[in-house]
């Protein structure tokens, strides 16, 4: 699947960013550098405070790096873009809008309409299985229901490439497992190239092709792993020896970041 | 058809409870009416009752009642009309905000009736100085509930929206109207309550009708029973406007995670 030749989707060059806190000047980000192939599906783990989000929100365009620059599509990025969609850790649902009409908003933005708009918005019910809840308020669901609305919503936009910032962080550890599973068999049917921010290895491994390994603020690249292990994966993949073997080595990865933070 | 029997059930309860509050309140006001130290200022139901056919009689009931109406109802609509688009730009724009807001802080605190006076001097006796009173203190209130509401709104929302492809345009009416809606409905309801607050004071100079301009004088004949038939017409006044606003604040705002205020 990790073919080399494929077309470099997203570039980050170079990226830094500062922000003006109370103690000063504090770096988020010191100079990251990575390819983001199309189609690719990315993961980013790293200890918290390490810029993941940052990051994420620099390509998804709402930061302006302080230097460096993102590249998408060819283009440099500056300000939001309908190319790129995010999912945010906290759903980020309108509440005043039924399930539907959450999904409509992403289509109503796109100038879909009419019964176009009809059949989209009953396609993406059914991607993330919430047809019997299609006029139930958010304040009616469980967490992984809303979390598969804002799913369902960040692909009705139909970007090019999805950015997810812990979108599974606020789940039980069941509901996190299961919308793994989903958002996989989702990926494989409809590619699209996927930033996903995690801090659970786990997670990173079972989903990425490419595991990125953030380092402690100040936050750059520390290693970028390769997950060899094929897709379709499951829940038993994570019994696998190589699945063990490259948990504990990025897993080692991470805690060493971790134990610096506490420094 | 279980849950629909329980809900039945627990409506009747409600009402069950209602009666008995109020039959315990009419036990406690006969309580009051004939304890020596109490009976003058709370006159007996009946008494009291007697009153409405006295006040009409009088010519005065209904003309004291749609006073009163059209200057909280006008003081508090142009309260409102003010209110919005102020707390709006307060809450958009730092110069706006840091100019009014101490200012907006510092009246509120000060009770309507201490500028009453100083109102009617300006403006003159009649109904202008009641409509300044009861717009200046509802506004007050609105305009503070509404500007918090704008401020906090989720600004994960407001960036969900863009990432989808929203205009500046879109933004104010599909996310900051809708957003801000629970809070300038609690703004409604509060400012009500203000403007029946504030009435009293703003009728207490030179008014030539109204409920509280009546009760005062009524005081200087202590004529005791028509002042609390007054006070409970305002009662009823009150309750009733803040029923219609809850009704309304559900029927728009339902998709709310519970929240009173």
């Amino acid at each position: 699947m990790a073919g080399k030749e494929r077309d470099i989707k997203v570039k980050i060059e170079n990226v830094v960013k500062k922000f003006n806190g109370r103690n000063g000047e504090m770096v988020a980000l010191n100079g990251v550098n990575l390819d983001i192939h199309e189609n690719e599906f990315i993961t980013v783990v790293g200890p918290s405070g390490c810029g993941k989000s940052t990051l994420l929100n620099i390509i998804a365009g709402l930061h302006e790096p302080t230097s460096g620059r993102v590249i998408c599509n060819g283009k440099e990025v500056h300000g939001t873009g309908t190319d790129r969609g995010v999912v945010f850790q906290q759903y980020a649902l309108f509440p005043w809008l039924t399930v539907k009409k959450n999904i409509k908003f992403a289509l109503d933005m796109r100038g879909v309409k009419g019964e176009q708009a009809e059949a989209e918005i009953q396609k993406y019910l059914k991607m993330v299985d919430l047809e019997k809840f299609a006029d139930h308020y958010p304040k009616e669901l469980s967490g992984g229901m809303k979390q598969r609305v804002a799913i369902a919503r960040a692909y009705a936009a139909n970007p090019q490439v999805l950015l997810m910032d812990e979108p599974f962080g606020a789940l039980d550890a069941q509901t996190r497992t299961q919308l793994q599973t989903e958002l996989l068999d989702t990926w494989e049917k409809e590619q699209k190239t996927c930033f996903f921010i995690t801090h659970d290895v786990e997670e990173a491994i079972i989903l990425g092709q490419r595991v990125v390994i953030m380092s402690a603020r100040p936050g750059r690249i520390k290693d970028i792993v390769d997950i060899d292990i094929p897709y379709p994966r499951t829940q038993e993949t994570k019994m696998s020896p190589r699945f063990l073997e490259l948990k504990n080595y990025i897993w080692s990865q991470v805690y060493q970041e971790y134990l610096a933070v506490r420094k | 058809m279980k849950k629909s029997k329980l809900q039945s059930d627990t409506k009747w309860m409600n009402r069950l409870w209602l009666f008995i509050s109020f039959a315990t309140a009419m036990v406690l006001w006969y309580i009051l009416s004939i304890l020596p130290s109490t009976a003058r200022c709370f006159p007996n139901v009946v008494v009291v009752l007697q009153q409405i056919k006295v006040m009409i009689d009088r010519g005065c009931l209904f003309t004291d009642i749609a006073s009163s109406l059209i200057s909280v109802f006008a003081g508090y609509a142009l309260g409102f009309v003010i209110a919005l688009p102020v707390a709006i730009l307060m809450a958009w724009y730092r110069p706006v905000r840091n100019i009014l807001e101490p200012w907006i802080q510092f009246v509120r605190n000060i009770p309507p009736l201490a500028y009453v006076p100083l109102v009617v001097i300006g403006a003159g006796v009649g109904r202008k100085p009641q409509i300044i009173v009861i717009t200046l203190a509802t506004f007050l209130i609105m305009c503070v509930t509404i500007y918090q509401g704008v401020i906090n709104i989720n600004e994960t929302l407001i960036k969900a929206a863009r990432i989808l492809g929203a205009s500046d345009k879109d933004i104010f009416i599909r996310v900051i109207a809708p957003a801000t809606l629970p809070f300038i409905l609690t703004a409604v309801r509060l400012g009500a309550g203000v403007a029946l607050t504030t009435l009293v004071a703003a009728e207490s100079t030179g008014a030539s009708a109204g409920l509280g301009m009546r009760i005062r004088t009524l005081n200087n004949s202590f004529e005791t029973a028509p002042m609390l038939l007054y006070i409970i017409i305002i009662g009823i006044i009150g309750i009733t406007i803040e029923k219609i606003i809850k009704t309304l604040e559900r029927k728009l705002t339902g998709w709310q995670e519970k929240r009173e205020i």
